[in-house]
């Protein structure tokens, strides 16, 4: 195996490891996302289909807020150090990202299910929605990784990684809902593949940048 | 560049221009418009003026990172204090605008949103800045959510408005305005006295917030 995949595969083993053995913190954000859907539930009953929408991806970017926050907020000035003398700053941004992009396509299975126990099910095409909902979560984690890595040099909460982040999100939460609408209705509707193109292109680019920008950040 | 007088002058001239020929010189006439098309020489001029010290203000940014010089940093702010400040009056100026025109001073069109998405996103720089006390950390981490929230900001300016409908002149093609609704008079203006104009009275008004920000950081390094 090459020796870049290698280390970024044990980084990211080192992460599961780590939210195994700490599993209270796994759960709180597990009880976050059940306890808000229920919240949203007795405030909406079964809303209308375009209003189902918009508080998915509103619940997914809070979900996401949350877990990704914890994997660098928790994470102590000496532990740092070690990863610092340990590896190089590049792989450990992008063993970050892909532990990230895992925990919030897991999260966002179990917010959709819970989506569909409590708020109904007005998908038509579920797994279209599906599908959707892991490129959204993956592109999201990725943009919240880069932002928690900031927010945990500033030493802040998840409030500033909030105001950091939001704005720049929303571009890309108004392209997903538009393309999540499509599995509402049966009528073909033309640009979804512009709309695709577009996000990944936002992907990469989130990708590159943070390789590039993160040894910035990294050393002190 | 910082002391010299000769583009101050310059500066004032094309704004005189700018205010006499726009306020008094022939504009055709156009149904719905009509004389709120003198805008333009406003509203358009001040996104063009945001615009530029945005990427100025990237360009210190990087910069910053590469040579690690306070001086900068300092430039990369103040650069961009002034794009949210020329954001803010192209924002108000286009709302008084569309008032008249699309009947309401708010009406979610993709530009006017984009232009909030850009302001919200250069305030959290400012947030981020002075949520460090440490100089050297706070312009450090500053600069690399510049340049992150720059490359993720100009995307989304440029590309979604064209590919999404809105009410805004320049529907298709160049978003920020419609070239077959002005004609060549108001381009002289435009072109030679708006946004040169109101570009160099934002540099003048940034390198004078740099000279007292660069006054003052030495006064601190001799206490």
């Amino acid at each position: 195996m090459f020796p870049a995949s290698k280390l970024i595969y044990t980084l990211v083993k080192k992460d599961i490891l780590l939210e195994f053995r700490q599993q209270y913190s796994f759960y709180g954000v597990l009880l976050y996302v059940a306890s808000t859907i229920f919240v949203l539930y007795m405030a909406m009953g079964q809303p209308e289909d375009m209003v189902w929408n918009g508080l998915f991806w509103m619940m997914q970017l809070f979900i996401c807020v949350n877990a990704v926050a914890k994997t660098f907020l928790q994470e102590g000035k000496g532990r740092q150090l070690y990863f610092y003398s340990l590896c190089s700053p590049v792989h450990f941004i992008l063993a970050r990202m892909i532990f990230n992009a895992v925990l919030m396509l897991l999260m966002n299975g179990i917010s959709l299910l819970l989506f569909n126990l409590l708020l109904g099910s007005p998908v038509n095409h579920f797994f279209l929605f599906l599908g959707i909902s892991c490129f959204g979560a993956c592109s999201i984690s990725l943009v919240f990784s880069f932002l928690a890595a900031i927010a945990a040099r500033a030493q802040q909460n998840a409030a500033l990684m909030a105001i950091l982040g939001f704005p720049l999100i929303i571009p890309q939460i108004m392209l997903l809902m538009r393309l999540s609408s499509l599995a509402f209705t049966d009528v073909f509707q033309s640009g979804l593949g512009t709309i695709i193109l577009l996000l990944a292109c936002f992907d990469i680019m989130i990708i590159l940048l943070s390789v590039i920008l993160f040894p910035f950040l990294w050393k002190d | 560049m910082l002391r010299k007088n000769w583009w101050k002058i310059l500066c004032i001239i094309f704004l005189l221009y700018t205010f006499t020929a726009g306020f008094l010189g022939p504009v055709p006439a156009k149904p719905i418009l009509n004389e709120t098309i003198r805008n333009l020489y406003f509203h358009v001029a001040m996104w063009f003026g945001m615009m530029i010290f945005f990427i100025v203000s990237v360009i210190y940014s990087i910069r910053y990172l590469r040579r690690n010089n306070p001086a900068d940093d300092i430039y990369a702010v103040e650069y961009a204090r002034s794009g949210i400040v020329f954001g803010i009056l192209g924002l108000i100026t286009g709302s008084v605008w569309a008032r008249y025109t699309w009947g309401d001073f708010w009406s979610n069109d993709p530009k006017q949103l984009g232009a909030a998405i850009a302001l919200l996103i250069y305030l959290a720089y400012f947030v981020l800045r002075n949520s460090l006390s440490d100089m050297d950390k706070s312009a450090r981490i500053s600069a690399v959510y510049n340049v992150f929230a720059f490359a993720m900001l100009f995307p989304t300016i440029w590309i979604i408005p064209r590919l999404v409908e809105s009410l805004h002149p320049g529907g298709m093609g160049n978003p920020a305005l419609d070239t077959k609704d002005i004609d060549s008079r108001m381009r002289l203006v435009f072109w030679f006295g708006a946004v040169p104009g109101w570009t160099l009275l934002g540099v003048w008004i940034s390198t004078l917030h740099i000279r007292l920000h660069l006054f003052s950081l030495n006064q601190e390094r001799h206490v």
